[in-house]
């Protein structure tokens, strides 16, 4: 399709401004100002026309309104539209964040009431907003894990220990916190071998971090025994909390030992993916790692008033301001809507819908941890069909065509030609069925016609794109026009 | 039930007897019994829609600062968005997409993030763009990583005229042995002062990272800084005001390797402080230690122009503890806000904000300068669109007695004394509203009521 670039022609505007009604000041001195730069080289285009060319962009593009998102670890659920409504009230949207605590009292009420209930949520007792998204919220958890050792006079505990299963954020934190990852193998079940982690667990341990239930969906049934042996060790625990939605109202992650977790707002809690962001990971912690919380936090005073309180040890801050406000309130809305019982609700429909999605796609596929039930998600192996041929990038690209989104692939990496699927609570069961039938067909189709999956997509915007041509020939912005072109 | 479960009663059943359960309870076993909840959470609700409305507008009625005339700036402003744009933001094509991994049925998302990364690119004089960073102060927080990891080298100058709330953001992401920040005084002028850096700049720097506009709203000179960091070989790192950007020298033409800043700016609403998005632009030389996503154009098998995310071998998922950054969500959705409302004002409305911020806020300036007791913090240094002025009474006075006039009058800099206040005017504040704001600054000042 063209590019905003291409419907460009002088005079073109898309808004109206008022004038200016002030006196103009004199001009920036020249070693300061653009005059000798030219122009900046923005579009020039009429309102109509920019509605236009995003409203036709947009329908290249698949989403949830349109249909299931069966994507593994990433929790793709339908998005409330009050909930859109909600957050862009202009006494909610309008608000600059220095503006006084007096001036702001809503806000921070809403805020500390939804740490209060994440507190609830995950079993623990103090909560930061700001981390902008999982990784961040990681960031910020091992953070404060480093700030308790060094309180404990424990600097030198740098070893973050997690299982090859772990999601790839969690040993780029791990550096990006001056940690050294060590890893931890996983048994025949697919859970956490224990004699290996007691192998590897000790003096500079810094922290164990898992996802639980982990990325294969199976929940790491022997999980007070691992916490265990970390705490002896004098390490602390981590959990990631990407899979949160298999457990709300059923289990926390407070109770097995864990000392501290991140929440996905955008997955668990339903707030818009937004093709890639703005997520947001709050940070739960139990009393040991309060203390240490990024600041700002929100604190009730006497008087019954809410304000923002820089805490003493903080480790200090991870963004500019406060958070990710705007998904907050998505979250909290999401939360006052179900309740309890709506939360509960959520993580049983998740399990039922994924056990029930395994049940009929395990004969098709191969299943190599198929040792009970699972968790929201479960995880597929593309083996049988890579034997023909077939591989598991083929299979996700033939169900582009059958007009359903891909699974995750190629993960967690302790799978062969992983497929790694949930479907979440919020698919009904002809979505369900329709995937599953998707998925038989092109089992199928693999043995009888692979060139129909191996060619795959056919019914898409584009065919098969060439990522290395995208890496040889880099192309990452529109070339300037031509001097001499019409600007 | 909940509206947004379609199975959790209706289907329960026979779904089950697919699965082979008797019941939920069976799916419950891999989930040892000390570890399941024995009770409901301790939760209110549920609300229903009507109720979920009412409860808002509650806590937004206790909002008092919403809506306030804004002249407060310091990383955060209030600036006019045009109607359209929300129009696109709630397009289900675009806010309920997933990341773009299976590119072939997300180019809509792909291209967009292109002709964003394009827009970055042009304003700010750079190469490239990648396709966002989670805020101004984390970007800059990265650039200061990158700068290293091009470099080799471990030490970064930071400007100490830098935003606080940045340069508290660099210090977190930098809180690393192996890593240090020094931190460069500003001269009496308010900038950097040449000669300091000239002294601390060696061949450990990385990189100098100076604001442009600084935080005080004054206009930094890049080009010498960029030719001494460069004569050692180090890079110059620029936090630019997108908004300042139609009108002052673009900090690529001044010779910075890396430019980061805030989008807020161009079509976000203030929503006390997020979602925002930061923005990172550089060298092309550059982009293969850049962090987070980026995205290329390409060709599919018939030929046809497309776009994929690229250079991923960079990025956590492939490189995991070996990645540039460990980024994984950005801000998709505020980098196509920003790209919508850069198409909406295209080059001369963009142009027309910039010069509007530039003329109103000198009218203020000037208007407030009257007022006996009021001085400039840094004499005739030029600025952009954000000054800083010390009042005769406390700027705190000052600014609960303006907020009680529906004005939330600036940002406190106790840091400078104790009547010193940081004040912006954007496009969306007219003639009366700036005569108002002198007027009653006036009064107060004079220790009258207004």
């Amino acid at each position: 399709m063209r590019t905003i670039f291409d419907i460009c022609s002088p005079g073109r505007i898309g808004v109206s401004l008022p004038g200016l009604d002030v006196p103009a000041h004199e001009g920036l001195p020249e070693n300061l100002n653009r005059e000798g730069d030219g122009g900046a080289g923005l579009p020039r285009a009429s309102e109509g026309q920019v509605m236009r060319h995003f409203i036709n962009l947009g329908s290249m593009n698949y989403h949830l309104d349109k249909g299931m998102y069966p994507l593994g670890s990433c929790t793709m659920k339908y998005n409330p539209k009050l909930h859109e409504n909600l957050a862009r009230m202009e006494g909610l949207a309008g608000i600059h964040p220095l503006c006084p605590d007096s001036h702001v009292q809503g806000t921070l009420e809403l805020m500390h009431h939804l740490g209060e209930l994440l507190c609830e949520i995950t079993g623990f007792q103090g909560v930061s907003l700001q981390p902008a998204a999982g990784a961040q919220g990681e960031f910020c958890g091992i953070m404060l894990i480093k700030s308790y050792h060094e309180s404990r006079n424990e600097p030198h505990r740098n070893e973050v220990l997690m299982p090859d299963s772990a999601h790839g954020t969690n040993p780029a934190t791990s550096t990006l916190a001056d940690c050294v990852v060590v890893g931890v193998e996983s048994n025949e079940q697919g859970l956490v071998d224990p004699e290996d982690l007691r192998r590897k667990a000790g003096p500079n341990t810094a922290a164990f971090m898992l996802t639980n239930p982990n990325t294969l969906g199976l929940f790491e049934s022997h999980i007070g025994e691992l916490t265990s042996i970390v705490h002896e060790a004098g390490g602390l625990n981590y959990m990631d909390g990407a899979n949160m939605n298999a457990l709300l109202g059923i289990a926390r992650p407070g109770d097995m030992g864990f000392d501290v977790c991140h929440l996905n707002l955008h997955k668990t809690f339903s707030t818009p993916h937004g093709g890639g962001g703005p997520g947001s990971g709050p940070v739960a912690c139990n009393g040991k790692l309060a203390d240490f919380l990024p600041e700002p936090v929100v604190v009730r005073e006497e008087d019954g008033s809410f304000s923002l309180k820089r805490s003493r040890d903080s480790f200090g801050r991870l963004l500019a301001f406060h958070g990710h406000i705007g998904v907050l309130y998505r979250a909290y809305a999401y939360i006052m809507s179900l309740g309890a019982e709506g939360l509960r609700e959520v993580s049983e429909a998740a399990l039922i819908n994924a056990n029930y999605l395994k049940a009929r796609l395990s004969g098709h596929f191969d299943n190599p941890f198929d040792h009970g039930p699972c968790m929201h998600e479960f995880v597929l192996s593309g083996d049988r069909q890579a034997k023909l041929g077939v591989k598991t990038l083929d299979i996700a690209k033939r169900l582009l065509d059958y007009g359903i989104h891909a699974p995750t692939v190629y993960f967690p990496l302790i799978v062969h030609e992983a497929l790694m699927i949930e479907p979440t609570e919020t698919e009904g069961l002809e979505e369900l069925d329709r995937f599953v039938e998707a998925m038989i067909s092109i089992a199928k189709e693999a043995e009888e016609k692979p060139h129909l999956v191996t060619d795959a997509p056919v019914n898409t915007p584009v065919l098969r794109l060439d990522e290395v041509k995208a890496v040889k020939d880099l192309c990452l912005v529109e070339p300037a026009a031509e001097e001499g072109d019409p600007e | 039930m909940s509206r947004f479960i379609p199975d959790s009663r209706t289907n329960r059943e026979d779904m089950l007897r697919v699965i082979g359960a008797e019941s939920f309870q069976d799916l419950l076993k891999p989930v040892p019994e000390k570890y399941r909840m024995s009770r409901p959470l301790d939760l209110p609700g549920p609300l229903s829609e009507m109720e979920l409305v009412r409860a808002f507008r509650e806590l937004a009625g206790r909002n008092l600062g919403a809506g306030m005339v804004c002249f407060a700036g310091g990383g955060a402003y209030d600036h006019f968005i045009p109607a359209a744009l929300d129009h696109i933001l709630l397009r289900s094509e675009f806010y309920t997409a997933y990341t773009p991994y299976q590119a072939e049925v997300s180019q809509g998302t792909l291209q967009a993030i292109f002709e964003y990364q394009t827009m970055i690119a042009r304003l700010t004089g750079m190469e490239m763009a990648n396709a966002s960073m989670y805020d101004g102060g984390s970007a800059a927080a990265e650039a200061c990583m990158m700068a290293m990891r091009v470099t080799g080298r471990n030490k970064v100058l930071v400007a100490g005229s830098l935003n606080p709330r940045w340069l508290g953001v660099i210090r977190t992401y930098i809180r690393r042995k192996d890593l240090q920040l020094d931190e460069v005084p500003f001269g009496s002028d308010g900038t950097l002062d040449l000669k300091v850096v000239e002294d601390l700049a060696g061949d450990d720097t990385a990189a100098v990272l100076v604001q442009y506009p600084n935080y005080f709203g004054l206009v930094e000179d890049l080009e010498p800084l960029a030719e001494t960091v460069h004569r050692h070989k180090g890079l110059l790192i620029a936090a630019a005001d997108p908004v300042a950007l139609p009108l002052l020298r673009s900090p690529g033409g001044a010779g910075a390797d890396i430019v980061v800043g805030e989008g807020q700016s161009m079509g976000i609403p203030l929503s006390y402080g997020g979602p925002y998005v930061g923005f990172m632009a550089s060298t092309v030389k550059l982009a293969r230690k850049m962090p987070g996503r980026i995205i290329g154009r390409t060709e599919d098998r018939a030929g046809q122009t497309g776009y994929v995310m690229t250079l991923q071998t960079r990025e956590q998922h492939i490189r995991r503890e070996k990645a540039t950054s460990n980024i994984c969500s950005n801000q998709a959705l505020m980098a196509l806000a920003n790209t919508v409302y850069l198409s909406l004002m295209g080059e001369e409305g963009f142009r027309e904000v910039s010069s509007q911020c530039y003329h109103r806020s000198h009218y203020l300036e000037e208007g407030l300068m009257e007022i006996p007791g009021v001085s400039r913090m840094f004499g005739d240094t030029p600025f952009f669109r954000e000054f800083v002025l010390s009042f005769p009474v406390p700027a705190e006075e000052l600014r609960g007695r303006m907020l009680d006039e529906g004005i939330l009058a600036g940002v406190l800099l106790p840091e400078l004394g104790e009547g010193a206040m940081l004040i912006t005017a954007t496009e969306k504040i007219n003639r009366s509203q700036l005569d108002d704001y002198v007027r009653l600054s006036s009064g107060i000042c004079r220790g009258g009521v207004s």
